[in-house]
């Protein structure tokens, strides 16, 4: 870990503003992802603004008849309030499926969505990785790749993005809000906040130099049976092998989202428009175009066996 | 005291302490947090620094060169080791891959330097700072590709399982080509690594040309050793200390890199020096358990009596490494008259292989106890009763070797009645519960016993307080607690008058913790120690020590009641003894027995495995302490899920190292894994083992669980996975038809 200095910002606007005056800083709230990333020097800020402090911990409901979600919101929190269980149980559910009850209990809302990959040849500072530094390479082509994603890979990396929460807000179509450096708002549908890796897969997300993160705000419910099962190789504390985020109505109609097979939460909208046509259907729409590995292309079936299973625990429910 | 013939009665079989469910003695201080492990002795030396280790960026080649500028410039650096500095050191006997000293790599994140700060934290930033350049050299990391030229190789686990190259007995293969039943199949088991909680930790001052290394190790007599030959000093100059130890299972029986590092570093910075070696650095840069790859042939009749059993293990290491002494089981387990071991060995470039909980059954076992199912299922036999028809009393390689004791048969058939077996539906894939296809499978355990000379010193005062000192060790297995148990059965006293103090080199050398052997031999040490204490109290106190009696604090004989502690108004009585064994082991051979039992669910839809309950029935000789032995077997059979279902460390075939190398990548089983288990012991006391009538649990533990969950998977689905571990990839494609 690079010594570094501190400071606590006390407005979103501050806060944004202290990070461009500070070349090289970053934001901190629970910290469960960066410090880990710090202490192996992946991440390496000179200066760090906390924003424990700027109030944005609450969930109110919006005038539109959805929610407002405050970016510093505990996983525990959300996971647990009232009117996300009743209304969005697939995003109570997605993220205690994540994690432990410790780390729940510190992970913010605006955080996990900025999750890093565990992709372990990003971990590993002695292997090449586009990630870390632009233009080095990537290790983890050719390499042990079980985990890592088979569908909007490119040449340059071909890592997941880790998360179980970010795939329900992504099948809720949430929004997320922000303000700018120069006190702008501006408001990001989660479908393009997370972006593909392409050529440059060290730029992660659509936030610029600066931008905070102040809110998710997810429309109104959409009603159905929300399920979200995740698969992995224990039963808890790991990452998705492949996970399938789902609300589905009485008429077989619904939406499906998946996490662990791509850069973001993984949906096509094409695909939910299959969902009546069964499990084969949507999952040949979802995955179009994958292009797995060796090591992973058994996540290709595995989704169509999951989203099996959702239907299957649907139509029993 | 040599034990060179069966135990008689004794104080021991009072069973007033010993054999009573006890908790451990250290259990307050460990949950309490006031039991300092390695890294926390804060006290034991003023002014430490702290180190930090740089590892290897490559697996095979040479360093040539290393700018150390930036980094010792470096606030609060106090010294950088670097391998550079020295030539290799010296390789202990008992180290294959070299610790330090010198450019050469020969695995990946091998020690390359030691930083040394003021701080933890100014120690890993300046770490951060050193630029080594390297040459590459080609290296081999291939173990499939390399197997099937891989050379003959025997060898021994130095815990109690080996075998020679080729050992037959009878024609196998004229035998085999004729029985009229018969299974070749391949199985594989991948390589592992120990993830014990505590890593390894040491810190070292000097005083002199003496060091003191307050460390993490399970084989204290094997540190001071193995660090004097690997420093070049004499091992008078050497003493170790470690009396608390957060895990091992076998990772910390040698010499590792914090302890030799933590001495270099105090040499060269004049001050003592603290090493924990870094979580992503734990797994290349020590031992693992190597991969295996095992065929396996069984040929019978139709009655289901084995004529020829074969078994032929791969397994790869360093130059100059050994086997993974995985068909050393296949020798002793079942009859059969026609038999065939070997083990080939590869030449690799990976990190060293080396033992791990059971080196040798536990990985053969998963391969044995499945080709036995599979066998049963060819002879439509029941797994059981195939076993048994199978049974031996004697060592089927030398039939006039007897089992001291051997329950195997009891083992299984107890645990069938206690499990429910007969309700399993012996047609796989017939058993649904939801989306759940439901299966029991079940596997023998088996591990052999160890003897080995131990000694130990005990006390007492005018109190009445009795205390032990042994460098045996404490891994997190109970040893303090038996220890204490066999110390007041000895001496008549309750466990509360007795101190224990454990893993100093400047006591008594013991058997140390590793191969099972710790409990047996390290109690059967103490109670040589007491009985020379009961003598020396006794004359003392002018009993005729024939018919002296030991209990309630008091010492009596006839009318004659004395309180133990007035042998020692005239001061302190301290003796000392060991014990050490005659040839009862080769007379007979010993071993731990364990009938497994598992009920597994496999997801129909996603192919997920999941446990839904676990049974162990174990034969393994006097329990000392069914409550510390019931958790070792517990743990033992919690690890076996984890070889079972999920864990495997991922080679980088290009580049030669273990991918997943922390405790996020490496997955072992959590809490939610591991629904219920239960574990029972047969109420055996084994006379030809030791004057404790005890034999080992914590091995046999995890011997054949593996084999018993794929036994159960394979009677829920359908579909016979052969290479480990089980995760939903192995079978997803076979799995029947989604209803």
């Amino acid at each position: 870990m690079k010594p570094f200095t501190y400071e606590r910002a006390t407005t979103p606007a501050e806060a944004a503003a202290a990070v461009v005056r500070q070349p090289g800083s970053r934001f901190i709230a629970g910290g469960t992802n960066l410090l880990d990333l710090m202490k192996l020097e992946i991440e390496t800020p000179a200066h760090l603004i906390d924003v424990n402090g700027l109030k944005l911990d609450t969930i109110e409901p919006t005038p539109d008849g959805g929610l407002r979600i405050g970016a510093l919101v505990s996983n525990t929190n959300l996971a647990a309030d009232q009117g996300v269980r009743r209304d969005y149980g697939v995003l109570s559910r997605a993220i205690v499926a994540g994690a432990s009850g410790q780390l729940r209990n510190k992970a913010t809302t605006a955080g996990n969505l900025l999750q890093r990959t565990r992709c372990p040849y990003f971990y590993d500072t002695n292997q090449a990785c586009n990630k870390r530094r632009p233009g080095s390479g990537c290790a983890a082509i050719g390499g042990y790749s079980r985990q890592l994603a088979i569908i909007g890979t490119s040449d340059a990396c071909i890592a997941t993005y880790p998360g179980d929460m970010a795939v329900a807000m992504r099948l809720l179509d949430a929004t997320v809000e922000t303000v700018q450096p120069n006190g702008a708002a501006r408001t990001i549908p989660i479908a393009d906040f997370h972006k593909l890796w392409g050529k440059t897969p060290h730029i992660e997300t659509a936030l610029t130099n600066g931008e905070l993160i102040t809110a998710v705000t997810l429309p109104r419910p959409l009603g159905g049976t929300h399920v979200y099962h995740k698969v992995r190789d224990r039963a808890s504390y790991a990452y998705a092998l492949v996970s399938v985020a789902a609300v589905i109505q009485r008429d077989g109609t619904g939406r499906v989202a998946i996490g662990g097979i791509a850069p973001k939460p993984w949906r096509v909208e094409a695909a939910d428009h299959a969902m009546p046509q069964g499990a084969k259907a949507v999952a040949s729409r979802l995955l179009a175009g994958a292009k797995p590995t060796h090591d992973n292309a058994f996540k290709v079936p595995l989704v169509e066996r999951t989203l099996a299973a959702v239907l299957a625990e649907t139509r029993a429910a | 005291m040599k034990f060179d013939t069966p135990a008689g009665q004794n104080p021991i079989d009072q069973l007033k302490v010993v054999g009573r469910p006890t908790d451990r003695i250290d259990g307050k201080f460990k949950t309490t947090g006031t039991a300092p492990y390695a890294y926390e002795r804060h006290d034991v030396a003023p002014h430490q620094a702290y180190g930090y280790i740089v590892g290897s960026a490559i697996a095979k080649g040479r360093i040539t060169s290393m700018d150390l500028s930036a980094a010792k410039a470096a606030p609060g650096v106090v010294t950088i080791v670097s391998t550079l500095d020295m030539p290799k050191l010296p390789v202990s006997k008992r180290n294959i891959a070299p610790l330090f000293g010198g450019a050469e790599i020969d695995h990946y994140h091998q020690a390359i330097a030691l930083v040394v700060a003021e701080t933890f934290e100014q120690a890993r930033a300046a770490a951060n700072l050193v630029r080594v350049q390297y040459a590459r050299t080609p290296g081999r990391f291939d173990f499939a590709a390399l197997a099937p030229t891989a050379p003959l190789e025997g060898g021994s686990s130095g815990e109690g399982s080996g075998a020679p190259p080729v050992d037959r007995v009878g024609n196998f293969e004229g035998a085999f080509a004729a029985a009229p039943v018969k299974l070749d199949a391949t199985y594989t088991t991948p390589d592992e690594t120990h993830a014990m909680m505590e890593p390894f930790a040491s810190i070292a001052a000097w005083q002199g040309d003496k060091v003191t290394v307050w460390t993490s190790n399970q084989m204290i007599t094997w540190a001071k050793e193995d660090l004097a030959k690997t420093l070049s000093i004499s091992a008078d100059n050497v003493r170790i200390d470690s009396p608390y130890i957060g895990g091992g299972f076998g990772g910390k029986l040698f010499l590792r890199t914090d302890a030799t590092l933590a001495a270099l570093g105090a040499k060269a910075s004049g001050r003592p020096v603290k090493v924990a070696m870094q979580r992503p650095l734990m797994i290349n840069n020590s031992t693992h358990r190597s991969a295996t790859i095992q065929r396996i042939r069984i040929g019978a009749t139709r009655d289901g009596t084995i004529t020829a059993i074969a078994h032929e293990s791969t397994s790869g290491n360093l130059p100059h490494g050994k086997p993974e002494t995985a068909v050393s089981q296949t020798k002793l387990l079942y009859a059969g008259a026609n038999r065939l071991t070997s083990m080939r060995l590869a030449v690799m470039d990976l990190p060293e292989g080396n033992a791990m909980r059971a080196p040798g059954e536990a990985p053969g076992l998963m391969a044995l106890e499945i080709a036995m199912d599979e066998m049963a299922e060819k002879l439509g036999m029941d797994p059981i009763d195939f076993r048994v028809k199978n049974d031996t009393q004697v060592d089927p390689e030398k039939p006039e070797r007897k089992y001291s004791q051997r329950q195997l048969i009891e083992c299984m058939r107890q645990g069938a009645d206690r499990f429910g077996w007969s309700k399993r539906n012996p047609k796989p894939a017939q058993v649904r519960d939801g989306q759940w296809l439901i299966g029991m499978g079940m596997a023998a355990g088996f591990r052999n016993n160890m003897l080995t000379k131990s000694g130990a010193k005990v006390s007492l005062d005018h109190r009445g307080v009795v205390t032990v000192r042994t460098d045996m060790t404490d891994i997190g297995t109970g040893t303090y607690t038996i220890i204490a148990q066999t110390a007041a059965e000895m001496m008549g006293l309750p466990i509360d008058r007795v101190v224990v103090l454990l893993g100093d080199s400047d006591f008594p050398a013991s058997a140390g913790s590793g191969g099972q052997w710790g409990a047996n031999n390290s109690t059967a040490g103490v109670y040589a120690a007491c009985i020379k204490l009961r003598e020396t109290v006794a004359q003392k106190l002018g009993f005729n020590s024939g018919d002296v009696e030991f209990s309630g604090g008091k010492v009596r004989a006839g009318n004659r009641s004395v309180a133990l502690g007035d042998a020692a108004k005239g001061g302190d009585i301290h003796v000392e003894d060991h014990i050490e064994y005659g040839d009862l082991g080769k007379q007979y051979q010993q071993s731990t027995f364990a009938g497994h039992f598992v009920e597994a669910a496999v997801n129909a839809y996603t192919g997920e495995t999941r446990i839904r309950r676990m049974l162990a029935v174990c034969a393994a000789g006097r329990i000392l302490n069914p409550k510390s032995a019931r958790s070792q077997v517990i743990g033992a059979m919690t690890m076996g899920v984890g070889a079972a279902l999920m864990e495997e460390l991922a080679v980088d075939k290009r580049f030669g190292f273990f991918v997943n190398h922390d405790l996020a990548t490496y997955e072992v089983p959590v809490h939610a894994d591991i629904p219920h288990q239960e574990v029972i012991f047969l109420d055996e006391a084994d006379a030809i083992s030791s004057p404790m009538k005890a034999k080992g649990v914590g091995e046999l533990g995890i011997c054949g669980v593996g084999a018993a969950i794929a036994n159960a998977v394979y009677n829920a689905t359908g579909v016979r996975v052969r290479d480990y571990p089980i995760t939903l990839d192995k079978h997803l494609d076979r799995l029947p038809a989604i209803a």
